[in-house]
């Protein structure tokens, strides 16, 4: 199976996908069930003006952020390369090309 | 002592600039609404860095701005929840859902699962989630409309709600899928500058230094602000509500729609990538703006005006801005309504005709004539529609409303269409069941819930204990989906998820 083939770019990409999606919902939800189980370790004040709550709170959106950030980065280099691969390859091997129905310009 | 409830001519003045501007765009746009390519899809022909605007307009609704704003200026650190749990559904519908659905699908999130799966019965059972999440969203947000118009002009409530429907009609009707796009843009930037500048004035007070104004609330009204505190008392619903702001995003039948405007897949993960960094930005302001509120105007003054402290951020304006800057925010505020109202229109436009009158009914015969009057028609149905349901539903509480729809979009459609991208074995059965039994078990479990039965009925217990429904009904979605195709399973629909494997990566291939 050559790395360009479908299944090797299928399954790279969902391996990424759930990867990051996992990361996400850990960081979330590990956010969540301090809130829900142990308010007073949130409440502790870091600095002055500062909770651990809010600290962490924002820590979620710039984590949210980088994510992303990551999966365009893998998207744009690894992921396009290989589906540069895989147009070119699928019409050297004749396969049907489908029609576009209605697509627009 | 403050000004609102009274007309302001300013406010009056900005928010007949932001209809004549955005009028104007719907002339220029029903130039070009000709096919129905257009009408649904802006003729595929938003760059990635407008779509991004785009779905933080439609995103950043009256909930985020004045709701979130309103939370965290009465209770502190619980209306964070919030802020964050809206932001993390982004990356979600990114990874999952962005690429997939635009090279699946033309002009609905119904098209994807239609692709692969029987057409009829597939798109009957999507029609209905996707009808149930946008009658609640707009009822939220027409009720809030009525509320905002009726506090900052001084209009009645009724006169508000048919202003609003009417306005919003022109664009969708004359501009299709170009207006609307376009006065999102308007809004978001005129929402985004808005919230920044008032930020900004806050912070001006504090040194700008976001710590000083946090000690301060914390001084005024003790260290618990900084806290999680009695909004989410039960550990099982935290997780539930944790569960639907995620998860509910990727099932926005008005989101999942703008990933068909632009030109390709790449183009659709780009204008995430936008649209997350904007809405992260956007709630981080939420933190200033709740706590400068809070410090600035004071929690009486604020629920003295609106119990519900939706007139904090309005207020605020006004505190540190004068009532010009009140007249700005506010007709900012009622942009960000309308915006949102005419998506949504869209979107239930899209699934009446094209879903269900052209797909359904007509088995895909009818001409692009046909198409378009269909989907015209079901804009105005729906215009009608929504000015009644703001009317009949004036005085409910509104977040509970945009809570439910996001319960009932991570019920009713986030489970089918995640499977339906990833799962070879889903079947027609199972996606129709787990499309059915999600929207019904979202909305009888809030109908049975504490939100219903004691706030709203005076019933003094709930048979269902949770206030969120997300646990229980998105798990039964994702179980009755996996379940029922199992048991019944269906070899030719497998064979035909290997025939669109191709597709889903590298969309319609022309051929050159």
């Amino acid at each position: 199976m050559s790395s360009h083939s479908l299944e090797a770019v299928s399954a790279a990409r969902w391996r990424v996908a759930l990867s990051l999606t996992v990361a996400m919902m850990a960081v979330y939800f590990g956010f969540v069930l301090l809130v829900a189980f142990n308010k007073p370790l949130l409440g502790t004040v870091v600095a002055r003006g500062l909770s651990l709550g809010m600290l962490l709170g924002a820590l979620v959106i710039l984590v949210a952020w980088a994510l992303t950030w990551i999966y365009i980065r893998w998207a744009n280099t690894h992921y396009d390369a290989s589906l540069r691969g895989l147009r070119s390859t699928g019409r050297a091997q004749g396969e049907p090309v489908r029609h576009a129905q209605g697509e627009g310009r | 002592m403050t000004s609102l409830g009274e007309p302001n001519a300013l406010a009056i003045t900005f928010f007949i600039l932001f209809i004549a501007s955005s009028l104007g765009i719907t002339i220029w746009a029903s130039r070009k609404t000709t096919t129905t390519d257009h009408f649904y899809a802006a003729g595929r022909s938003v760059t990635a860095l407008q779509n991004g605007l785009a779905l933080a307009g439609d995103y950043m609704s009256a909930a985020s701005f004045l709701g979130i704003a309103g939370l965290v200026a009465v209770s502190g650190f619980d209306g964070l929840i919030y802020s964050i749990g809206w932001l993390v559904g982004w990356p979600v519908v990114m990874f999952l859902i962005a690429e997939p659905l635009r090279n699946l699908g033309r002009y609905t999130f119904a098209d994807v699962l239609a692709a692969r799966l029987r057409q009829t019965p597939i798109r009957i059972a999507a029609s209905i989630g996707a009808l149930a999440v946008i009658t609640f969203y707009l009822i939220a947000q027409m009720v809030g409309a009525g509320n905002l118009i009726r506090l900052l002009f001084g209009l009645p409530y009724e006169a508000a709600v048919v202003i609003v429907g009417a306005v919003m009609l022109a664009y969708v009707l004359f501009g299709g899928m170009l207006a609307t796009t376009w006065v999102q843009i308007v809004k978001a930037v005129l929402l985004l500058g808005g919230a920044t500048l008032l930020a900004g004035l806050v912070l001006a007070r504090f040194s700008f230094n976001p710590l000083a104004l946090f000690a301060e609330a914390s001084d005024m009204y003790g260290a618990e602000v900084l806290s999680p505190g009695r909004l989410v008392t039960d550990p099982i619903d935290a997780v539930s509500l944790g569960l639907a702001l995620m998860l509910g995003t990727a099932g926005l039948p008005h989101i999942l729609m703008r990933f068909y405007t632009v030109r390709d897949a790449k183009t659709a993960r780009t204008s995430v990538g936008y649209a997350t960094a904007f809405i992260g930005f956007f709630y981080l302001l939420t933190f200033v703006l709740g706590f400068g509120a809070m410090v600035i105007i004071g929690r009486e003054a604020i629920t003295a005006v609106d119990a519900g402290g939706n007139m904090a951020a309005p207020l605020l304006a006004e505190g540190v801005g004068g009532t010009p800057f009140l007249g700005f925010i506010s007709a900012v505020a009622f942009a960000t309504i309308l915006a949102v109202v005419a998506g949504l229109t869209l979107s239930g436009a899209a699934t009446l005709s094209h879903d269900l009158w052209v797909s359904v009914f007509r088995g895909d015969k009818a001409d692009q004539r046909e198409q378009l009057v269909v989907a015209r028609s079901a804009t105005v149905l729906l215009a009608i529609v929504s000015i009644l349901l703001g009317i009949t539903f004036k005085g409910q509480n509104v977040a509970y409303m945009v809570g439910l729809a996001f319960a009932i979009a991570a019920s009713a459609n986030f489970p089918a269409l995640v499977l339906s991208i990833f799962w070879r074995g889903l079947t027609t059965r199972g996606a129709q069941f787990s499309m059915i039994s999600g929207t019904v078990s979202a909305l009888v479990l809030i109908f049975l819930s504490p939100t219903i039965q004691v706030d709203v009925l005076g019933n003094a217990d709930a048979w269902f204990p949770l206030r969120n429904p997300g646990i229980v009904s998105i798990s039964l979605s994702f179980a009755v989906a996996i379940g029922v195709s199992l048991m019944w399973p269906a070899a030719s629909e497998a064979k035909r998820f290997d025939e669109l494997e191709r597709q889903l990566h590298l969309g319609v291939e022309h051929v050159d």
